[in-house]
């Protein structure tokens, strides 16, 4: 090692850094997209992406032209806040989305609105910005993790149910979730399990379900662990002797594609699903069975609703992008969610309906979610006291 | 008492599946010496090559076979373009290169079969669950995965200690010079022993696709349990792997069966299932680090 | 190790030392000339490649040198990084950080603190974990930075698998850590003093024992040298390194999170070490910004950068002996062996 290798050395590994960023001066109004597309939870950032494309009609959004420009953030927090980084920079981007991990959000959010940017989040929403931390520069498009347990809460309580197994990974959402579930749900808790996020094999906690034999069972388990869950579920003959209330999060789209028959007959809450009938869920649908041969994801549904509300506040400023004059647009929600109703409370989260769905064969053998009634109306989060905006 | 019947087996079936594992691994570390950690993406090939056979043909065969034979071919081709030059080199240069193979077995097969994990059903003569002693019922399925492991360790048993392919294995890789000399094409013989321990991966694979989420990346999911079994069972051994592999499953089903039951008898609820998800999440560790003080060279070193 | 990795001259030769300072004024204005291309962004991105390094270098210490293979790396920069998050929060929230002594906001009390706790960790870790060798002293190196990483994803006060933002930075006096460019000099400083010391070490007496005992153990036990005492010593100052440099990654991010303690962060550290070039000082650098610098541009690309990183690490490894530092030598020496 001499100085010449360390010259030549640094020299190169300066050039390879000026090469990550290539400056372009265009017209159109530029997105930034970070979202996970590597790993167990691509396939979660793969719809976020196609969603958000999906509601940009010509090349614009609410008439504005836009550029969308997407990043892997490999699930890891330093690499989505490089990202956002650059994209602020060196891009001068104003408006960024597309996280997936709350992990993530929470090492880039404080960054993005701290910066003069804003964010709006298509899924990822920690409860700390919701309440205290909350931001005029942070939108939240899909849900507050509590609400959405808490209308499984609610769920299992008008279903009649009067003793639950509740079932969580150990991590904070976990915890949120059963925290969330116990709070709406009326009867009594017959056991209560935390599980590891890394966890393969659930044997062990099968065993305790039917040990308790409880009349119904909650268990969150995002992505991949609630495919493995509700397969062993399923061979340990519990499916049809003990029924099971969740979260949208373990009852999405590719769950039940992954794991057919066991899906069959679990209720589940959620803020939207494929068989809504409003317009602008048709014209989605529409869409996006023309783009794509897979049934979506609400998360694919949440990142359009994002796109339709970002268009809606470049619409708004007539296409100027002042984070503040986009922050007052964007407040109005002025578009057709997917959803039906939609509206921000005082800390800029989703203020909605929740419905009460149901994973059902259909005739043509495949199991599909189908839509049964309205769980909670007009629905916040428990942390929109805790914000001062 | 059937409750805890019950999460033995449990613990049983988890260690089968990460001696399956765990064995190709001893193998190639133990006759080759090499550190390989892409071994936790060719148990990914089994697993997808066998799902993605059942879902076109709908044959159960068809997809064992595809499941195994995809493992092994490419266990086979990787061991000769890529592992075969690093046998001289350092652990290092190893660790490097099988971490290189990781991220391209990974982005293959999300390039080839999309980012959405598979769909896998348990064969049709496999489903349900028998009643093995009054009020108590088990899945079949376990029970098989139980099985086949147990045949596999006695197959494994005789090939290495009973046969002359076994013979050349156990001296190739303490006298190769030796070997060599006496007109054995000792390079075919690793070949063929990284072969076979891609084969038993993607056995591994195939039998927990019905189980698990096949999804890319669940080979790093379970591969550095598998070294946990390797280093505890004693490095180069197969007997120590099973063991091991028996020991470190019993041991992490248990820990997280009953471990919050004792601890909520003598501290509050929430912290106690705060402080057990944690203790048991860190057991096989503990396990691990308590055996190499004690053992050094694990349960069962190879070469006693 | 191989043959390649060689004591390292005794004392700096003067083209050498000519050299290095050259290449520590391109780095003292690599700001103006980040914002004369108009890429602001390279700042950062440069200061966490500095960072990154300085936790390889310190793992390239007892890897490289003391040729001890640690594959838990990542529990004393996770450490260091905790160690940044909870006193700053400690400092906002009036309490206790880690229920032991009082918060602060200033960056280096608790560069200071850290630098105590990665030492305690490693000396606990390395006592124990240096009674193995080989394979076996990889796997429970990494079984003790496994025990710490569980036990802070399950540590709901702070964050748990959600991380701990931090509002604002730890400062310096009256520096306005807000800035990138002071950050980034705060980084190149760190940067330089660990390049400075851990020369300053190979070139002891201790390093150079250090050295000997992974050349040849037998020989220096015959004259008279504990080799356990001699790597514990070397564990503990790589683990007071690697930690300090967590409290920076930290500051940088604003957020720490359990992410920095995994296995796969222990993996990382040590593929900047081998990429770079094992037992080479200038290696860990190099194979720092190789591999953040190839995620980067590589990532901006296209979204299968992993399919391009992949074989780029494959040639490395077949192709070249030693690393990037390797090749650039042989690059430089011409033919010449």
């Amino acid at each position: 090692m001499t100085l010449r290798t360390a010259l030549t050395g640094v020299t190169a590994g300066l050039a390879l850094a000026l090469a990550a960023s290539t400056a372009s001066a265009q017209a159109p109004v530029k997105i930034g997209l970070i979202t996970t597309l590597s790993g167990p939870g691509g396939y979660i950032g793969e719809d976020i992406r196609d969603g958000f494309k999906l509601a940009i009609k010509d090349g614009k959004l609410g008439g504005v032209p836009v550029e969308v420009i997407v990043e892997d953030d490999a699930l890891k927090p330093g690499q989505g806040k490089q990202i956002a980084e650059k994209f602020m920079k060196n891009d001068g981007i104003k408006i960024l989305t597309g996280i997936v991990f709350s992990n993530v959000a929470s090492a880039v959010v404080p960054d993005v609105v701290d910066g003069g940017a804003m964010y709006v989040s298509p899924n990822a929403a920690p409860s700390n910005f919701a309440g205290k931390e909350c931001h005029k520069n942070y939108f939240v498009v899909s849900w507050q993790n509590d609400s959405l347990h808490e209308s499984a809460g609610q769920n299992a309580t008008n279903l009649g149910y009067k003793k639950a197994f509740i079932l969580a990974p150990n991590y904070p959402a976990g915890k949120d979730a059963l925290t969330g579930f116990k709070r709406f749900f009326k009867g009594e808790i017959a056991g209560e399990i935390y599980t590891k996020l890394d966890q393969t094999d659930f044997a062990a906690e099968m065993a305790q379900i039917r040990a308790a034999n409880p009349d119904v069972v909650f268990q969150f388990h995002p992505g991949g662990l609630g495919i493995t869950f509700l397969r062993q579920y399923q061979q340990a003959g519990l499916k049809d002797k003990i029924p099971m209330v969740v979260a949208a999060p373990s009852l999405d789209a590719t769950t039940v594609s992954a794991v057919g028959d066991a899906a069959d007959g679990i209720n589940a809450s959620s803020h939207w699903n494929t068989d809504f009938d409003n317009p602008a869920n048709k014209e989605f649908m529409a869409a996006w069975n023309k783009s794509f041969n897979r049934v979506p994801t609400y998360y694919a549904s949440q990142s359009y609703d994002t796109a339709l509300a970002i268009g809606a506040a470049l619409k708004g400023t007539g296409g100027k992008v002042d984070v503040d004059a986009l922050g007052a647009a964007m407040r109005k929600a002025d578009f057709q969610s997917v959803r039906g109703k939609f509206k921000f409370g005082p800390n800029q989260h989703p203020v909605q309906d929740w419905f009460a769905v149901k994973a059902e064969k259909g005739a043509d053998g495949k199991i599909a979610i189908v839509t049964k009634g309205v769980i909670l109306k007009d629905h916040g989060d428990a942390y929109a006291a805790q914000c001062k905006l | 008492m059937t409750l805890v019947l019950e999460q033995v087996l449990n613990g049983l079936q988890l260690g089968v599946m990460l001696f399956l594992l765990a064995a190709g691994l001893t193998l190639v570390f133990g006759v080759m010496g090499v550190i390989n950690l892409a071994h936790g993406s060719l148990y990914m090939v089994g697993a997808y090559a066998a799902a993605i056979v059942a879902a076109k043909t709908g044959s159960a065969v068809l997809s064992v076979l595809a499941g195994l034979g995809a493992a092994a071919v490419i266990g086979m081709i990787v061991e000769l373009g890529v592992l075969r030059r690093l046998y001289a080199r350092d652990h290092l240069d190893q660790v490097l290169a099988t971490f290189a193979l990781i991220l391209i077995f990974n982005e293959t097969t999300t390039l080839l079969f999309g980012r959405k994990p598979l769909f896998v059903s348990v064969p049709k003569m496999l489903e349900g669950s028998v009643e093995l002693m009054p009020g108590f019922t088990y899945p079949i399925y376990r029970l098989a995965v139980i099985g086949v492991g147990l045949l596999v360790a006695v197959g494994l048993y005789v090939l290495i200690n009973r046969t002359r392919i076994g013979m050349l294995v156990r001296a190739g890789a303490t006298h190769r010079q030796m070997v060599r000399a006496l007109g054995v094409d000792i390079r075919m013989i690793f070949t063929l022993v990284f072969g076979l321990g891609a084969l038993l991966a993607g056995l591994a694979g195939l039998m927990a696709g019905p189980i698990l989420s096949v999804q890319v990346g669940m080979g790093e999911q379970i591969l550095i349990l598998t070294f946990v079994v390797v280093v505890i069972g004693g490095i180069g051994s197969v007997r120590g792997a099973l063991l091991g592999a028996l020991i470190v499953g019993l041991v992490d089903t248990l820990l997280r069966a009953f471990l919050p039951g004792l601890l909520r008898q003598v501290m509050q609820g929430p912290d106690a299932d705060a402080l057990a998800a944690g203790v048991s999440s860190m057991g096989v560790y503990l396990l691990m680090a308590l055996v190499l003080l004690v053992r050094p060279r694990g349960l069962f070193p190879a070469h006693a | 190790m191989t043959d390649a990795v060689s004591l390292p001259a005794p004392a700096m030769r003067k083209g050498a030392a000519v050299g290095w300072l050259a290449v520590a004024v391109l780095l003292a204005v690599f700001p103006t000339i980040a914002d004369a291309l108009g890429q602001p962004a390279l700042v950062p991105l440069v200061g966490r490649i500095l960072i990154y390094g300085m936790a390889a270098a310190t793992l390239n210490l007892v890897l490289g040198y003391g040729g001890l293979v640690s594959f838990g790396h990542a529990a004393y920069f996770g450490l260091g990084g905790y160690v940044a998050g909870v006193m700053a929060l400690s400092a906002r929230n009036g309490d206790l950080a880690f229920g032991l002594f009082p918060g602060t906001d200033q960056l280096l009390v608790a560069l200071a603190v850290a630098a105590v706790m990665g030492a305690v960790l490693a000396a606990v870790i390395g006592s124990l974990s240096l009674r193995t060798s080989g394979v076996q002293f990889i796997m429970i190196t990494l079984a003790f930075a496994q025990m710490v990483y569980f036990l802070f994803l399950s540590l709901k006060a702070y964050g748990g698998d959600d991380g701990l933002p931090m509002r604002r930075r730890l400062g310096i006096g009256a520096l306005d850590m807000r800035d990138d460019r002071v950050l980034y000099f705060v980084a190149l400083t760190g940067a330089v003093i660990v390049f400075l010391v851990i020369w300053r070490i190979t070139v002891s007496r201790f390093g150079r024992v250090l050295s000997g005992l992974r050349q040849n153990e037998a020989r220096m036990q015959a004259i008279g040298i504990a080799p356990r005492r001699y790597r514990l010593v070397a564990f503990i100052l790589a683990g007071a390194g690697a930690s300090m440099a967590g409290v920076l990654m930290a500051n940088q991010l604003r957020f720490v999170s359990p992410d920095m303690l995994h296995w796969t962060k222990s993996g990382e550290l040590m593929i900047m070490v081998i990429l770079g070039g094992v037992g080479t000082l200038a290696g860990p650098f190099l194979g720092a910004a190789a591999l953040v610098g190839l995620e980067t541009v590589l990532g901006a690309f296209t979204e299968r950068w992993q399919l391009l990183l992949g074989p780029i690490l494959l040639a490395v490894v077949l192709y070249t002996h030693g690393g990037i530092a390797g090749l650039v030598t042989k690059l430089v020496k011409g033919r010449a062996p």
